[in-house]
């Protein structure tokens, strides 16, 4: 039941930081485990002050696409958990859940995080399909970051089961990783009156004005973008939040445990 | 008087869990937080128990607010009703506030009710109201009843508003006079508050102290150190 008046926010934002003190281009205190799952081939659960996101990575053996018949398939699925936020509710996955989903799915796809290729088994008949879920336990704002943060530690932290033409031997774990191209993350930079920010408190995210999602390879490079709220954005609105972005996704990105 | 067959089964002061049999036999009498089963008084959250007599009372540690005559609370306003306002106030029960209760003005037939409190105001208010089936009537009518206009809204444990508000609300002003901010600390665990930005972030800083040391002695004077370092 937190909240905020829009002019007391704009003041603590004029003041150059969040209501809980920190400055507007830092984030929570973040905490990233990997391998939390035993049975999903890769998961991750991020911490973001009080956002907290599970993340699993489930491989499966399919048929391509007909018009990818030699590449690998990706499924990216997010449940907004009705015990994660009172706006939640029960039932097939909302607006919300799907905006989330696809903005994380679009990160990774042109982003070039997995080599497609190298999913395929057989052409046309056999493929990889990676699958990563994204299930929430709190969400108390940032949670595409959060969310996109977990499906990248995720997908470097899965490794291959064994398999015998088409069959999965799930109990049996190669230590083959998958084949990771870039590494994408999502920054999402929200725009409240003249200020630009990330990692917004749940009470600040309900004056948001307009959002803008980058994502952001390890070479600074921008592979995604989504917009949202109901508040249009200037070119120049546009060239601060890509800054503002590129400099938190360093940030974020230290975040990720290393590979063993 | 407790007949020899009652026995007290805990220590004044110590703490018990939801169904620990605190004392038995019908000498004893289940006060606030506790409850009978035949023969014993058990209690019915986690809390410390505390015997006044042959009264056994219970102080919780945890848990919800629970609404209680004469408590000032702050509230959302969640709905427009046709006489009034449906008050949310950080409770598993939500509160109406009656037309009589909310104006002294006259409002004719059919007027608009949000020129008084429209969707999203909050307010502090008084539970006037509390019927068994917890609905609950909440008033404007009381000094310093009012709508917040401005400021920020946080959660605080409502076991712990008491020590927030301190002896004759000692604890509150003295960070009140500290900071320069408005504060208001509603029984139910939501406080208000506005000021410079900085000040507001001393205020919640000070706060959650309050809330993680309020078992530990000498608060006051803990607290007072704390704002005075806090260079406020």
């Amino acid at each position: 039941m937190t909240h905020v008046a829009r002019e007391t926010l704009l003041a603590s934002l004029k003041a150059g930081m969040h209501l809980d003190g920190r400055p507007l281009a830092a984030y929570r205190p973040i905490t990233v485990t990997t391998d939390i799952s035993y049975s999903a081939e890769g998961s991750a659960r991020v911490v973001v002050g009080e956002t907290d996101v599970i993340v699993g990575v489930k491989l499966a053996i399919e048929k391509p696409y007909p018009d990818t018949p030699g590449r690998g398939n990706l499924m990216v699925n997010v449940e907004l958990r009705p015990m994660s936020n009172p706006r939640f509710e029960p039932g097939p996955p909302g607006e919300e859940a799907v905006e989330v989903a696809r903005v994380v799915d679009r990160g990774i796809r042109e982003g070039g995080a997995l080599h497609a290729e190298e999913l395929c088994i057989s052409p046309g008949k056999q493929v990889w399909s990676v699958m990563i879920d994204i299930c929430t336990v709190n969400v108390a704002g940032g949670l595409i970051d959060a969310a996109g943060l977990g499906a990248l530690a995720a997908l470097l932290h899965s490794k291959f089961p064994e398999h015998t033409d088409d069959i999965v031997h799930y109990d049996r774990r190669t230590s083959k990783k998958l084949p990771i191209g870039t590494q994408p993350l999502p920054v999402t930079v929200f725009k409240i009156g003249d200020f630009f920010m990330v990692d917004p408190l749940p009470e600040e995210e309900a004056h948001m004005d307009a959002r803008l999602t980058i994502a952001i390879t390890e070479h600074d490079t921008i592979c995604a973008l989504q917009k949202g709220g109901s508040i249009p954005l200037a070119k120049e609105d546009i060239h601060q939040m890509v800054k503002i972005a590129l400099k938190s996704s360093h940030e974020l990105r230290k975040n990720i445990p290393r590979q063993k | 008087m407790a007949k020899p067959e009652d026995v007290l089964v805990v220590k004044d002061k110590s703490v018990v869990v939801p169904g620990e049999a605190l004392a038995t036999g019908m000498g004893y009498i289940p006060g606030t937080g506790t409850y009978r089963d035949g023969e014993s008084v058990q209690a019915g959250r986690l809390g410390l128990a505390s015997i006044d007599g042959k009264v056994i009372k219970l102080i919780p540690l945890s848990g919800k607010y629970l609404p209680k005559l004469n408590d000032r609370v702050i509230g959302k306003v969640i709905d427009v009703l046709l006489t009034g306002w449906r008050i949310e106030m950080n409770c598993p029960y939500s509160s109406v506030l009656t037309l009589k209760d909310a104006t002294t003005e006259f409002v004719a037939r059919g007027a608009d009710l949000t020129q008084y409190f429209a969707l999203g105001d909050w307010v502090v208010a008084k539970i006037v109201n509390v019927t068994s089936q917890k609905l609950i009537d909440v008033s404007m009518k009381g000094p310093g009843l009012r709508k917040l206009q401005g400021g920020r809204v946080i959660v605080v444990n409502p076991q712990k508003v008491p020590r927030i508000i301190g002896k004759e609300g000692s604890m509150v002003s003295l960070i009140k006079d500290a900071t320069g901010c408005n504060i208001v600390v509603g029984q139910n665990g939501l406080v208000w508050m506005d000021g410079e930005p900085q000040a507001q972030l001393k205020v919640v800083e000070t706060i959650r102290k309050i809330e993680d040391e309020s078992h530990l002695t000498g608060l006051t004077d803990r607290i007072s150190a704390f704002l005075q370092k806090k260079g406020a």
